[in-house]
């Protein structure tokens, strides 16, 4: 499926969803889904996307995070999913848009691109639910479910086409992103 | 964070060090509610009083810039965290670090120096004598423990710079400190 056409499915509904977008073409997708306050968008920091959304899942219980990665930054932090996997937040969801490349750098093939099954990895760590998600009537059935409550976090790996997609650039300013993500959950400047 | 990890606290010894209490007490009064860490011996009684807290969550890390990323998006949900290590874990740390500094993030560490005071491991010598100048190229600032009466104040001090100041700071707990490992 295409990655913009998942992503916009996986965002249409969001509500109240706090969004952590991992560096390279997640950030883009999510841009062109609609840029948001409660977008934060990674420019840097690669392997540590998953780590962020579970820094703020524990801050902020009652609200849902998702944290929307690529394969190549996801298997950078693939650590992380066992650090997830054993703190057992309720309000994080992992999706990652699998396209088994590395879009920035000249698309390399990945280790999703070799054959790795990220989703089984999840399961083995012990998410609650960690699946493959290959079409865009399965994108839609989970946006829903990321709003309603789990066991324990949740990873979904949507098996994207390896395209460059128009480049939809978000704001590259950490600083302005981080001020206005807190003015969104009415957090004071210091 | 699941009940079944909310330890008791920890039965410290007759003649055990104070620090580790000392240093919990003045975490919690700068309204630390996150430790996340790599465990070293010289943070076992931290770790364990924190782990017996329920106002703080704790994560156990398989490495320890996953730490720094936790501590950046705890901020970003308004909510601040210690992170502890030992020296061998700060190389891991430095590209994550950027994450904190491109923030302007606060972003507090606590590293139990090794490789340094009658050091039994030579292993631990190169990063324990990279720890300081690599945390200060990417930007960190540094401060510099040698007595428990000197850790507790500046740990203090460095709660205050981190979380008012916006700054990120690591506290470096000389081995000295700490004591010599028994094997």
């Amino acid at each position: 499926m295409s990655r913009r056409d998942a992503v916009a499915a996986l965002l249409r509904d969001r509500r109240d969803l706090l969004v952590v977008c991992g560096l390279g073409s997640p950030a883009y997708d999510a841009h062109a889904a609609g840029d948001h306050d409660c977008n934060f968008y990674l420019w840097g920091a690669m392997g540590g996307a998953a780590m962020i959304g579970l820094g703020l899942a524990q801050a902020q219980p009652d609200r849902r995070v998702l944290v929307l990665t690529g394969d190549g930054e996801q298997l950078m932090g693939l650590g992380g999913l066992v650090t997830i996997a054993v703190a057992k937040p309720k309000n994080l969801t992992v999706v990652v848009i699998d396209n088994g490349h590395y879009g920035e750098t000249g698309m390399q093939r990945s280790a999703t691109g070799l054959g790795l099954d990220l989703a089984a990895i999840g399961s083995a760590a012990g998410f609650s639910d960690a699946r493959e998600v290959g079409d865009l009537a399965g994108v839609t059935a989970l946006a829903q479910t990321m709003h309603s409550p789990a066991n324990g976090p949740r990873l979904y790996v949507l098996k994207v086409r390896a395209e460059n997609e128009p480049r939809s650039l978000p704001p590259r300013d950490a600083v302005y992103l981080k001020n206005r993500f807190r003015a969104a959950l009415g957090i004071g400047l210091a | 964070m699941p009940s079944e990890s909310r330890n008791k606290p920890p039965v410290v010894a007759f003649n055990a060090p104070t620090w580790p209490a000392e240093l919990h007490r003045i975490l919690k009064a700068a309204d630390v509610r996150q430790m996340s860490y790599v465990p070293d011996a010289g943070h076992a009684a931290l770790i364990e009083f924190f782990h017996a807290d329920p106002d703080v969550t704790c994560n156990v890390l398989t490495t320890e810039e996953e730490g720094v990323a936790i501590a950046a998006g705890a901020w970003l949900g308004g909510q601040r965290s210690v992170l502890l290590m030992q020296s061998s874990g700060v190389g891991n740390c430095i590209n994550m670090l950027s994450l904190p500094v491109m923030l302007r993030a606060p972003l507090l560490m606590l590293v139990t120096m090794r490789g340094e005071w009658a050091e039994f491991n030579p292993w631990q010598v190169p990063m324990s004598a990279a720890t300081e100048a690599s945390l200060k190229a990417i930007g960190v600032r540094v401060m510099r423990a040698d007595t428990p009466d000197d850790l507790c104040e500046i740990t203090a001090s460095a709660a205050a710079l981190a979380f008012d100041g916006e700054q990120q700071v690591a506290v470096l707990m000389s081995q000295r400190l700490i004591g010599r490992k028994k094997w």
